[in-house]
């Protein structure tokens, strides 16, 4: 999916930033050191972090490997959010970080200290179904159900930003009102794969929200 | 009960539920994250570890040496199970082709060879990479051109020969002579091959992602050599399949092994990259197809004839297998050749055999059909068949192939179409416009179901029967609540645990009509309970509706026979030879329009419209959901899946989401789907057949087709890729 564009570099967003050059650094002495010794981690392997899921707060000591993805599904037992490929090719794994929707297998837990995360658990319930939630449900934007909690996190993010302004490859007029056409929701719902192929489905279904919510 | 005879007029005819658009039963589970897939099962069993699997790296060949000292020594790592310590395990099924676990032959590209079982993902992943693996490998063959050059012309074990081809070709006035080429295709379902494994005083249970539970039971036991009783095979919920998991795969089995050596249950899920080779395929395939016609167009020759790699001793992919029941023509030739290779085991993906052979035999038709100067639709029309043409005293047993074509063109105002290759424009974008027939059988397989009325008034279901998202809980649901006369929320069903009746499962496009008809046979033997009660031997006397059994003037609730505790009822619908006396299948005819963009041979899809036949739709919401995913698949067919062979090292390229792409939202455009009203007596005691693989069948030739008709270069190597036409385009 393409990111919402952050015009603003947030504080945390820098912080991750010399992280990843740090371990980039560190990794390369390691991959040096390979042949000759064991592989011993040069730091602490496991970080004290604090998430606030679905408005909880957790606080969570976990691998520095563990993904935010598996950090929901094995530590938290969330597992509303899916594991379809792990490359943050499909979009199964989708969920919201301080509103802003990403791919949550292609995050480490430890970068997202102090960040609010949402997730399908969040959003509604079998008995208390979110307008999105339901509107899948009403117009069978599903088969196997296991793309869907992404789909459905994805959807709800794609009418903020386009509500927001924020353009897409196939925005044709940059200064104009976005405006809620098939085309714009395709485009921005295109990093969720569906197997099972309900796109037809899963467009109405997000076409009928953004109609109730007009 | 036994299905011996056709359907005559029964309940469904008159039908309150089944038939009516019914919202999935479980989609509010599926919605919110509710519904439990197998790698996610927390609550079934305590203190569970995770298995990493370790995959050959060589295709061919032997494993010398596996050094784990690192990996066991590593963080957190419990146990690792190699292939070396394991031995060769028998195989588990006749079903399975290349070998799943065991030994030190290596017989196809990461086939696993371990598992690492750890306390978490993290640690199973750093260790097993630490595995040091020493192999002598082989030369393999992996060239199916190669192959397709030295068998091309052997005809000395056709599948089937009807009058005399040669002659009636030679003779024919209008001729046809073509190759086709489709690649080797991934099921690519959204859920990763996942087990959990738990073992308790010598029994085995896995919660696992499985079409088929028997099955998978079945070749549990026989590959881990223990009884079938011992094992328990768990699967409600699965996140897609397409064929990929309808036989025992390496995930459970690594996981059984880990679990059982670790003394703890494991879980194991196949990372993305290892699943489009340590699974199954659908096989790439050469196909030759050759037609004769009178100038009037009606066929008097046919043969088609194709190779397919396959794994040695499997069975590749039949793409022939259409051509010898879709058209007419006295004189016909089918041959199939297979290849053998040391690529991964190909085997059924959705519409096994007619999803590969439709995208060849219909370019083929549309070519014929320009050939004759003939509309391609009425060509199709006058070669349609009402009796199988390789046995003409065997009928169709309700085959309306020309309205799904009549009607679909008319939908689609086929009528407007310019038939010109290369002559309509929409700014920059060439406009085409393409068909295609479609054509699959229409199986059924035997299916029980056990019914349970509760003193409540509610009944549960229980069959193993699987739901892969092809609504199998919701027309379950339907077929008890219209049996029994209850409201659709009265009905819960609970599917795919090898604790329930033994089922049909979900494969081949048989799932609908005979997991319904099980349940109904179940149904009725409640009703007979319920006669027995009453004290009737005639339970056909009685009417069930509104929740009551009505007698002549008395009225009673299906609850108060539940009153003292619930009343369960069992049966299996087994299909007769009788079935097989006539031809039952499904049929379609699918419309596509394309843009080509004049300067860079983009393809986008404007709209997609399927017309199709096949019996009573149970339930037209998940029967059109059906439709267009297959319609989607199609899609991924025509522009786009190539599962690409590296032929040095055997192995398929492009294995993950990124480098074997499929359909995403951007490339579908609308989508339409006409149900015929049909019926199909002879099919089932509901009238109905299968509708999963019907939606995929021809779909890619009616894009390549449609291609064709915007740009006037013709592909038949599929994908239709820009590269292969992008020099030929009409001038801009």
């Amino acid at each position: 999916m393409a990111p919402p564009i952050e015009f603003e570099i947030r504080r945390r967003t820098l912080f991750a930033g010399s992280a990843a050059i740090a371990i980039g650094a560190a990794t390369g002495q390691r991959a040096a050191a390979q042949s000759s010794a064991a592989l011993a981690p040069s730091g602490a392997e496991d970080s004290t972090i604090t998430l606030t899921v679905n408005g909880e707060e957790q606080e969570l000591t976990i691998d520095n490997r563990t993904t935010l993805l598996d950090a929901l599904r094995e530590n938290l037992k969330l597992t509303g959010t899916k594991k379809g490929c792990d490359h943050g090719q499909c979009g199964a794994c989708t969920c919201t970080v301080n509103g802003q929707r990403v791919n949550s297998c292609l995050s480490l837990a430890v970068m997202h200290d102090g960040d609010e995360i949402q997730t399908i658990e969040g959003v509604g319930t079998p008995d208390n179904l979110d307008p999105m939630q339901a509107a899948f449900v009403a117009n069978d934007g599903f088969q196997c159900g296991y793309c869907t909690p992404g789909q459905i996190m994805s959807a709800r993010s794609v009418l903020e930003e386009i509500r927001a302004g924020i353009p897409s490859h196939v925005t044709d007029d940059l200064t104009a009102q976005i405006e809620m056409t098939d085309s714009e929701i395709r485009e921005r719902m295109s990093g969720n794969i569906c197997r099972c192929g309900a796109y037809a489905n899963i467009l109405a279904a997000i076409t009928n929200v953004a109609e109730e919510q007009a | 009960m036994e299905f011996n005879q056709p359907a005559g007029d029964n309940m469904f005819d008159d039908s309150k539920v089944v038939g009516k658009p019914t919202h999935r039963i479980d989609g509010p589970l599926k919605v919110s994250g509710q519904a439990p897939y197998a790698y996610e099962r927390h609550d079934v069993a305590e203190g569970q570890l995770v298995g990493y699997p370790v995959v050959s790296t060589i295709a061919q060949g032997r494993i010398t040496n596996m050094d784990t000292d690192a990996a066991l020594n590593a963080p957190g790592v419990i146990d690792i199970v190699t292939a070396l310590e394991t031995g060769e395990m028998p195989m588990p099924s006749d079903m399975n082709a290349a070998p799943l676990f065991g030994g030190a032959e290596v017989a196809h590209y990461h086939q696993a060879i371990g598992v690492v079982v750890a306390e978490t993902l993290e640690q199973a992943r750093a260790a097993a990479a630490l595995i040091k693996v020493d192999y002598e490998e082989t030369k393999g063959s992996y060239d199916l051109e190669a192959a397709w050059q030295e068998m091309r012309e052997d005809r000395s074990d056709p599948v089937s020969r009807v009058g005399d081809f040669e002659s009636a070709f030679e003779a024919a006035e209008v001729t046809l002579d073509q190759e086709y080429r489709t690649p080797s295709q991934s099921h690519a379902m959204m859920e990763p091959h996942a087990t959990i494994a738990q073992w308790q005083d010598g029994k085995l249970t896995i919660w696992t992602s499985n079409q088929m539970i028997e099955w998978n039971r079945q070749a549990l036991a026989t590959t881990l050599e223990i009884d079938p009783d011992d094992v328990r095979v768990d699967s409600p919920y699965i996140g897609g399949g397409f064929g990929s998991k309808l036989f025992l795969r390496a995930e459970a089995v690594l996981a059984a092994l880990g679990a059982r050596k670790a003394g703890r249950p494991v879980k194991v899920m196949l990372p993305r990259p290892m699943v489009m080779n340590n699974t199954t395929h659908r096989a790439s395939t050469i196909q030759r197809i050759r037609i004769g016609a009178q100038a009037d167009g009606k066929i008097t020759a046919i043969a088609h004839e194709a190779i397919s790699h396959t794994f040695p001793g499997g069975a590749g992919e039949n793409a022939v297998d259409q051509t010898r029941r879709f058209y007419a023509g006295d004189n016909r030739l089918i041959v199939k050749h297979l290849a053998e290779m040391h690529l991964p085991e190909a085997n059924a993906m959705r519409a096994p055999g007619e999803a590969a052979g439709l995208m060849a035999l219909e370019i083929a038709m549309d070519e014929m059909a320009e050939k004759l100067g003939m509309d391609p639709v009425e060509f199709r029309a006058i070669n349609d068949t009402q009796v199988d043409p390789e046995d003409p005293d065997k009928p169709f047993s309700d085959r309306h192939f020309v309205e799904c074509l009549n009607r679909g063109a008319e939908a689609f105002g086929w009528g407007d179409r310019n038939t010109t290759p290369g002559q309509r424009r929409d700014g920059n974008w060439l406009i085409g416009h393409g068909i295609a027939g479609a054509y699959r059988g229409g199986p059924a397989m035997d299916s029980g179901a056990r019914v349970r009325l509760q003193p409540g008034g509610t009944l549960i279901v229980e069959t193993d029967m699987t739901d892969i998202g092809t609504g199998s809980y919701t027309i379950i649901a339907q077929t008890a609540a219209e049996t029994m006369g209850l409201p659709l929320d009265a009905v819960e069903v609970r599917l795919g645990d090898s604790d329930y009746p033994v089922s049909a499962g979900s494969g081949g496009q048989w799932g609908a009509a005979s997991a319904t008809a099980g349940t109904y046979a179940a149904c009725l033997a409640l009703r007979g309970e319920i006669a027995k009660k009453i004290g009737t031997n005639d339970p056909e006397s009685l009417t069930f509706e509104n929740a009551s059994v009505r007698t002549g003037e008395k009225q009673m609730t299906l609850a108060s026979f539940a009153a003292d505790g619930e009343i369960v009822a069992e049966d299996t619908m087994e299909f007769g030879d009788f079935r097989g006396e006539e031809v039952v299948s499904t049929f379609a005819a699918h419309f596509v329009e394309v843009g080509v963009h004049v300067g860079t041979g983009e393809i986008r899809l404007r709209r997609m419209l399927a017309a199709c036949d096949a019996g009573r739709i149970l339930n037209p919401i998940t029967a059109r959901s059906q439709v267009i995913g297959g319609m989607v698949m199609g899609v991924g067919a025509a522009m786009m899946e190539d599962l690409a062979i590296d032929k040095g090292r055997g192995f398929f390229a492009t294995h993950d989401l990124a480098s074997y792409e499929v359909p995403v939202h951007m490339d579908i455009p609308e989508q339409e789907v006409i149900f015929l009203d049909t019926l199909d007596p002879q099919s089932s005691p509901l009238k109905a057949k299968g509708v999963g693989e019907l939606g995929l069948c021809g779909v890619a030739a009616a894009i390549a087709n449609a291609v064709y008709n915007a740009t006037g270069v013709r592909v038949r190597d599929y994908p239709v890729t820009l590269d292969k036409y992008l020099d030929q385009l009409p001038a801009a």
